[in-house]
């Protein structure tokens, strides 16, 4: 038990080089564990791009969809709506330009949609996640003069134009989100992919 | 370097104000002194351990996506076996566990058979590692109805058709633990709670006692010698020493062995050839048709044969409830070895040749249960099994007399090493 | 080091009483998971011949395509015949099980696991197996299952087959003769059943691609970490002998 005839180096270097690779195993172990967290290729499928049919949305109606469990909001906008929308002050807005990433670099401007006509949306309000209702006419939220027809969230009254943009001075700090989407055919949209990956 | 040394004394001595951490590492690794003569059949005391942990930790994965209902049961264990990401791996990790865990504590009570680990002062630790056994097979049972497979199915069916055997109260008894006419979806649902939460929780509660029990008296080793008799000035026993770093080290070596066999098994036969997993578990349970070939999975079998070996009646008992007060008995016996064993020595080595023939035809009785309780019955394999069944409780019945009556050898008084 | 590998030897105890099992003799069907172009045969010859009856209820379309190397639009252009089927959906049929049960009195079982809970040997020698039998409502019978429902679907390509057997042997007996040829010689159409069967391995234990990859990586670490806790644990007991 004594100490003479101990080669300490030698001892030191084992001793690191198991912990080094007893350290190794246990992240190796761990790897699997925290891996299997991740959504699953059941959660994946559930999660997979829907297509959704717009042949049959009048202008000025909305149509949702279920993306990964959210509603996701298709709207064909009339000509006026379209023009109330662009003629909306900016300094009504939060953020006019679109500036925080809540959309895809694709559908840049102030209606935020490929197409001028259609907007696509994410119905949940960026607040705390509730789903705002559709108001798409002026005069539908009373004692407001700006009201360009949008979106009201009833939890805790968050404004959104017919773009999704949140007006200034709400509860909700950004925009509605633009989920990534295409055009399959003109009447025919695939949302939850970007048109490459397709 | 010393500024570090000197927070790093100073966190300790906050914590320890507070709560024993060096106590504890001193009394139960670096201070603990064990017989340095351990050898090779010590090692599965720290390997069982392992292997728990490995249960625990997996088991709490596996329950994240598992869904305990007849209706669901099956499908998800392949939605952990294919969607869930690397959920194959955490299942066979858990499967082959099992087996593993029964591997490693049957050869960890041959040892405490082989060296008297079990007299005194040691009793105690011998009857806390016996409870852990029986809670180990009730645990080892309910989690095996989960897969719900035809295998999973029938096994819970017979082996809760057991109670049905005790005279009077049995069909009701049964009925209770079903919670159902026979084994469903509601029975799954209380296996699975038992499974998941209060058997664990008796388990860890059960190594806890098993350990303080055992670091009370001390480890045995394979002279029977209590080191304790021979110490220094400053009472450090002679032939003792610590256990940490020598015995951790040294587990060590054992733990990465076992991890290379046990891995091997993980990746290139999960299966184990049929014994680890079962092929008529690939078939969901249905309650209309038995699989051609019902045997309980292998760390089972022996009891399963001492059940199947009773097929006479006796005192006006039906050969059923006979065959069930065998297999309990079976099992019940081990927990009296320490009252039984009436040796002036512990190990074996200086034990006469009487209990040596004893302990080897004991373990030649088990062995050969356990393979007759895998294949189908044959008039010939009963009558072998009524043969086994009878040397299996000789040894324990038996060993009051021969461990008295058989000349010992000297002991010696310090450890051969 | 003696008494270490007896103890290895004390936990492969129970893999090595694998062996001796089995009764009859059957042709391998062993899978190799590796072949990929077999798989892929495989893949084709159930869907055009089995998937109609039997689903692979817990096979996804995309994790087939993935692990054989399938592109997506061509799996979907020559695998998912139906078009309500999605790319990620189970490999399911559009056969109702109550209509099948009728037709043939069982309803066609899902065959996901089918290899796990008979073997893949059970599965080529069963495919092999169909020979003519008159007494049989669909005209057919089977060496290894005794009054199959199942008519023989490869006919086309196996051609017709009767037992070849005296009538003085006919108890044991399951020698099997072609005697109207198919679209596939013998041994092409025996390659073409090991496919299926390859292929079914494959879907029973998807995972197995993935385990063979990973597990040469640990065994190699717990290899290694072996030996470094072998000259650790000799260093440490230097001071006790």
């Amino acid at each position: 038990m004594a100490d003479h005839g101990v080669n300490k180096g030698r001892r030191r270097f084992l001793v690191g080089a198991t912990s080094v690779m007893g350290a190794v195993g246990v992240i190796g172990v761990a790897v699997p564990f925290v891996a299997s967290w991740k959504p699953s290729a059941r959660a994946r499928a559930a999660g997979a791009p829907v297509q959704a049919d717009i042949s049959k949305l009048r202008p000025g109606q909305r149509m949702t969809v279920e993306w990964r469990g959210r509603p996701v909001w298709i709207i064909r906008r009339t000509p006026e709506m379209i023009a109330r929308t662009q003629a909306l002050p900016a300094d009504y807005l939060a953020d006019p330009d679109s500036r925080q990433p809540q959309q895809p670099a694709y559908v840049q401007g102030e209606l935020r949609s490929l197409k001028p006509e259609i907007g696509v949306l994410v119905g949940l309000c960026t607040h705390f996640g509730c789903s705002p209702l559709y108001r798409p006419e002026p005069d539908a939220q009373a004692g407001d003069d700006h009201w360009p027809g949008g979106f009201f969230c009833p939890c805790h009254s968050s404004r959104f134009d017919l773009a999704g943009r949140v007006y200034a001075s709400m509860p909700a700090p950004i925009n509605l989100e633009v989920p990534p989407y295409h055009y399959l055919s003109d009447n025919i949209i695939v949302v939850g992919e970007d048109k490459e990956a397709g | 370097m010393a500024s570090q040394d000197k927070t790093g004394g100073g966190f300790m001595k906050w914590l320890d104000a507070r709560f024993p951490a060096s106590r504890l590492w001193r009394d139960h690794l670096a201070s603990y002194y064990v017989p340095k003569n351990l050898n090779v059949w010590y090692v599965f005391g720290s390997l069982a351990l392992l292997v728990l942990v490995n249960q625990l930790l997996t088991g709490i994965w596996l329950t994240m996506s598992y869904s305990p209902t007849a209706e669901g049961a099956f499908a998800s264990i392949e939605y952990i076996m294919r969607d869930v990401e690397w959920g194959w791996l955490i299942r066979h990790m858990h499967t082959t566990g099992a087996s593993a865990l029964f591997i490693v504590v049957y050869l960890h009570m041959f040892r405490g058979l082989l060296y008297g680990s079990y007299k005194a002062p040691r009793e105690l630790v011998w009857v806390f590692g016996m409870a852990l056994y029986l809670v180990l097979m009730a645990e080892a049972f309910m989690g095996y109805l989960l897969p719900w497979g035809q295998m999973s199915y029938w096994g819970a069916q017979v082996i809760t058709s057991l109670f049905s055997a005790i005279p009077g109260i049995g069909e009701g008894l049964a009925e209770w633990v079903r919670g159902d006419y026979l084994v469903s979806s509601v029975t799954l649902n209380r296996f699975f709670a038992l499974h998941v939460v209060a058997l664990p929780l008796v388990i860890l509660g059960l190594v806890v006692l098993h350990i303080v029990a055992l670091h009370e008296v001390g480890s045995n080793n394979p002279d029977g010698i209590d080191i304790r008799m021979h110490t220094d000035d400053a009472g450090k026993p002679l032939d003792g020493i610590p256990f940490h770093p020598y015995y951790t080290v040294k587990d060590l070596v054992g733990v990465a062995i076992f991890l290379f066999v046990f891995c091997g098994v993980i990746f290139y036969f999960p299966e184990g050839g049929g014994y680890f997993i079962e092929q008529p578990n690939f078939e969901p349970a249905n309650p209309l048709q038995t699989s051609d070939h019902i045997a309980p999975v292998w760390y089972f079998t022996p009891f399963y044969a001492i059940l199947r070996a009773i097929n006479f009646s006796i005192f006006g008992l039906d050969a059923r409830f006979l065959g069930v007060i065998f297999m309990g008995g079976a099992i019940a016996v081990l927990f009296v070895v320490p009252w039984l064993d009436r040796s002036p020595v512990r190990s074996m080595r200086y034990k006469g040749w009487l209990s040596k023939l004893m302990l080897g035809l004991f373990v030649a009785s088990f062995v050969a249960l356990g393979v007759l309780g895998v294949l189908p019955s044959t008039p010939v394999r009963t009558h072998l099994a009524q043969l086994f069944t009878a040397t299996y409780f000789a040894y324990f019945l038996l060993m009051p007399i021969y461990t008295r009556l058989e000349k010992t050898k000297p002991v010696p008084e310090r450890v051969t090493g | 080091m003696k008494h270490l590998w007896i103890v290895v030897c004390f936990l492969l105890m129970p893999i090595m009483a694998v062996g001796g099992q089995g009764g009859r003799e059957l042709r391998s069907g062993a899978p190799d998971l590796q072949d990929q172009a077999s798989l892929q045969n495989g893949l084709k010859l159930y869907v055009n011949y089995c998937l109609g009856c039997h689903t692979l209820s817990y096979q996804r379309f995309s994790r087939t395509a993935n692990d054989l190397n399938i592109p997506q639009a061509l799996m979907e252009d020559a695998v998912m015949f139906s078009s309500a089927a999605a790319f990620d959906d189970p490999m399911h049929n559009a056969l109702r099980a109550e209509e099948a049960a009728q037709w043939w009195g069982v309803a066609p079982p899902d065959l996901s696991l089918t290899v796990r809970l008979r073997g893949a040997d059970w599965v080529n020698a069963f495919l092999l197996g169909f020979y003519q039998d008159s007494d049989r409502p669909n005209g057919v019978n089977n060496t290894l299952f005794d009054s199959v429902a199942m008519p023989n679907v490869l006919e086309p390509l196996q051609g017709v087959q009767v037992l070849d057997c005296s009538k003085t042997e006919q108890q044991e007996c399951d020698r099997l003769k072609v005697i109207t040829p198919g679209l596939m010689a013998p041994d092409e159409f025996e390659s073409a059943v090991y496919d299926i069967t390859n292929f079914l391995a494959y879907v029973s234990e998807p995972y197995r691609l993935k385990a063979q990859a990973v597990a040469p990586k640990v065994m190699i670490f717990l290899f290694i970490f072996g030996v470094i806790a072998y000259f650790l644990k000799r260093e440490y007991w230097k001071d006790v002998y």
